[in-house]
């Protein structure tokens, strides 16, 4: 009985959603500089009122393969992102608790149990993601995905898919492109009997094109900043990133990196930096530090050093040179395996090297992340590596992207401000 | 020397035996770092493959390339070759599992000199037939590469013959186990953890010399003077580096009578058939074998297979083993554990680093598990 109430007070608060969602598209249309958190936002009120407009909703790794899903009208949603935002709003360390509480080891990616949690209590920002129809599982970026949502699919009890990309050590094998291609045919098999239609070939080949155009487009943004001083910095590039992350097949995404390139341009034009008086330049990497992004934008600020680049955001425009336009669907197979997470350590220090020459940079700042073992593990590598061939100094930062309780704040400012005095010095 | 001390002789210092086969010069070396290590392949190919575990030292030059929340198997191999312990190697091969035995791949290749470095990228689902054709394509590209790493050809007679041999240490290993789960009093549960732990190691033909008769022996052995032995338990987890926790379990009334460790069942669990492509046969025993969680076999497998083992050994309580930072095992756990719940099998989680937590605070704890069953 209870939960007969509270299922249908949820259908009332969907079909409200719905209309809203309605209302606020219309009006956002017509809005000439769209703001990125109204965009999101009724993203999620469409994604969470999927039910009455008869859409599926499809859970996807940050990596994994989106324009078939678009293609086939269904909504995608990401639980990585989701894990960034609870990290923004400070809510990840009671998150964790709560799937410490469920038996999950504090060790585990923090993302992952952050979401774990608040699937069962629809806690966080946004009271939890809209309830899946199907999972997407590509493991491009981690292991940990797939025990993730192995654990999701058990608990929502819906299909899972998983997009195995194997791991490039040292190159990319005809063996792996026949396996990864022969997935592609597999899933679209999957999304068509998950919606009961055919996949429209011609559609996913025109998204495909506008993923492309919005990663060009994602690029452009992130080159702006070889200029000095740099018209944005790495924090304003963790948050512009929000919609190459979740909406990057769509026109409204094209529309706002367009728009964002404008933007920049016209500030490298007037010589306006991200920060006021730019003399240092560094680069980071690994995911952002979520809940401490102001702090230690602030903090380097201080230091007249702003983070002109960064290996994260970049990510999701790294491997466009294995996308095939006019041949988008066979092309996804090497361009999602060969993404900057899923090579080896030495070709992610040769990307890194590449960074540090494009943007000219100081220093690196490297967050080891607890959570996160494939982007950490082999970081001191890289970091030895840059020292080593064009004489940068790196920090290492510990921390957590989400749980809190993994970071001294005092700890890493004595380590930031020591490791500014010893760039200011070299300089001299 | 009795056979036994053979084998603890080989777990107490690896490193020293395995220079020891290579002053023998019959074969080349090779270390590898999991159960998915297509082993007849390399026997095929003339060569040894050597299990590497953690080298139980502390670590220090590991400590340059690996952060402290990388697992202890993980930093203390690195730590082992970075020391030059592994200089009788003649190559390494790291079949993919988890993202930080990956990364050690990365790391080990950039940083260890050794004649070759192989990766056996394999699928990470094992129940498509896409995922099973890739399984196969990547077995016969290993074959190739050792083949030509080694500067040899390896016929399909010598890979038939290899697949031979390992169905009968798989044979015997498993019989050992059953005589172990059917009169537990038989042999302890740190010497059955000893043969099985260095037979990864030794000789294989060594091996198979000496098998047959602790198997007979043992076969004439059991049963005599029965006694009572301990609540029956069975152990999952990763790896077990620590021969003691056998000890430790028996003293507090317990007896290990089935695993599901990939230093213990998981390792000689199926056969290999006989086929005309004897790589692809290896890759369908891969396939069906009770699967590491860093691999997909279904969402309810592992669970199935644990609790099959639990009944078919009568075991009375689990006990989760654990590698502190191991993720694909901590992932699984909250699911396992509700899984032996419903089935009102009570269990116990120990989670361990290099060493095992002092003695005494295990022992209490198992002796409250162990009571309560």
């Amino acid at each position: 009985m209870a939960e007969k109430k509270t299922e249908s007070m949820n259908l009332v608060q969907e079909i409200f959603l719905y209309f809203l969602a309605g209302i606020r598209r219309t009006l956002l249309r017509f809005k000439k500089r769209k703001k990125i958190k109204e965009i999101l936002t009724v993203y999620y009120m469409e994604a969470k009122s999927a039910r009455i407009s008869g859409r599926k909703v499809a859970w996807i790794t940050s990596g994994g393969p989106v324009e078939p899903l678009i293609a086939m009208d269904v909504i995608p949603v990401y639980p990585e992102n989701h894990g960034a935002m609870i990290g923004a709003s400070k809510m990840g360390t009671d998150l964790c608790e709560t799937s410490e509480s469920m038996g999950y080891s504090t060790d585990l990616c923090s993302y992952a149990r952050s979401d774990i949690a608040c699937a069962t209590v629809n806690g966080g920002p946004i009271g939890g993601l809209p309830r899946p129809d199907m999972l997407v599982c590509c493991n491009n970026i981690c292991g940990t995905v797939l025990k993730w949502y192995e654990v999701q699919a058990r608990y929502f009890n819906v299909p899972l898919f998983i997009f195995d990309t194997p791991f490039c050590h040292t190159g990319f094998s005809e063996e792996v492109r026949r396996y990864v291609r022969r997935q592609l045919d597999e899933y679209v098999l999957f999304l068509e009997e998950a919606c009961g239609k055919k996949m429209d070939h011609e559609r996913l080949s025109n998204v495909g094109k506008l993923s492309l155009e919005a990663q060009r487009l994602w690029q452009a943004v992130l080159d702006t900043t070889v200029n000095r001083p740099a018209p944005m910095s790495a924090f304003d590039a963790f948050y512009h990133l929000a919609l190459i992350v979740t909406l990057r097949e769509t026109r409204e995404a094209v529309d706002y990196y367009s728009r964002l390139l404008e933007r920049m341009n016209d500030r490298v034009a007037r010589g306006i930096g991200a920060i006021p008086d730019e003399k240092h330049r560094l680069l980071w990497d690994n995911i952002p530090i979520w809940h401490r992004t102001r702090w230690l934008s602030e903090k380097f600020a201080s230091h007249n050093a702003c983070l002109v680049a960064d290996t994260y955001t970049s990510a999701w425009c790294g491997s466009m040179k294995y996308i095939d336009e006019n041949n988008f669907f066979d092309s996804m197979a090497e361009a999602y395996t060969r993404i900057y997470l899923n090579i080896g350590v030495d070709e992610m220090a040769r990307m890194v090297l590449a960074m540090v020459d494009k943007y000219n940079v100081d220093g690196i700042v490297m967050h080891s992340n607890r959570s996160c073992k494939p982007y950490s593990l082999g970081q001191y590598d890289i970091a030895k590596i840059v020292e080593k061939e064009r004489g940068i100094p790196s920090l290492i930062i510990e921390a957590d992207m989400v749980d809190e309780r993994s970071f001294s704040e005092s700890q890493v400012a004595t380590r930031i401000d020591a490791f500014m005095e010893m760039i200011k010095a070299m300089r001299q | 020397m009795t056979r036994l001390e053979e084998f603890y002789e080989i777990l107490k210092d690896p490193a020293a035996y395995g220079r020891k086969l290579k002053g023998e010069g019959r074969r080349k070396i090779v270390g590898y770092f999991c159960s998915y290590t297509p082993e007849e392949i390399i026997y095929a190919a003339g060569a040894h493959h050597f299990r590497l575990f953690g080298t139980g030292e502390a670590v220090h030059l590991a400590d340059a390339h690996f952060q402290a929340y990388c697992c202890s198997l993980v930093r203390g191999a690195l730590e082992g070759a970075l020391a030059g312990h592994l200089g009788f190697l003649d190559g390494a091969v790291f079949p993919h599992t988890c993202d930080s035995i990956q990364r050690l791949s990365d790391v080990w290749r950039m940083n260890v000199k050794g004649p070759f470095h192989l990766d056996v990228v394999l699928p990470v689902k094992l129940d498509t037939d896409s995922a099973k054709a890739y399984m196969s394509d990547v077995l016969h590209k290993f074959r190739s590469d050792l083949e030509s790493r080694l500067n040899i050809t390896i016929g399909k007679e010598a890979m038939q013959d290899a697949i031979r041999v390992f169905n009968r240490i798989r044979g015997y290993l498993g019989r050992l186990y059953e005589i172990k789960a059917e009169h537990p009093g038989t042999i302890s549960g740190s010497d059955l953890h000893t043969i099985i732990k260095a037979s990864m190691i030794m000789s294989r033909d060594r091996l198979l010399e000496i098998l047959p008769d602790i198997v007979t022996d043992l076969e004439k052995k059991k049963g005599q003077g029965d006694k009572p032995s301990g609540k029956r338990l069975v152990m999952t987890g990763g790896i077990c580096n620590h021969p003691d926790i056998y000890r430790i379990i028996e003293e507090a009334g317990g007896v290990v009578v089935g695993d599901d460790f990939c230093t213990g069942s998981r390792y000689f669990e199926g056969i290999t058939e006989i086929k005309d492509d004897p790589v692809a046969a290896i890759a369908e025993r891969y396939m069906i074998r009770p699967p590491c969680p860093a691999k997909h076999a279904g969402l309810f497998t592992r669970a199935g297979h644990l609790v099959d083992i639990v009944r078919e050994k009568r075991a009375q309580g689990v006990v989760f083993f654990f590698l502190k930072f191991c993720d694909p095992h901590a992932f699984d756990y909250p699911y396992l554990k509700a899984s032996l719940d419903r089935e009102e099998i009570p269990s116990i989680m120990v989670e361990v680093e290099d060493q095992l937590p002092s003695e005494g605070q295990l022992r209490t704890r198992f002796e409250t598990f162990i009571e309560m069953l």
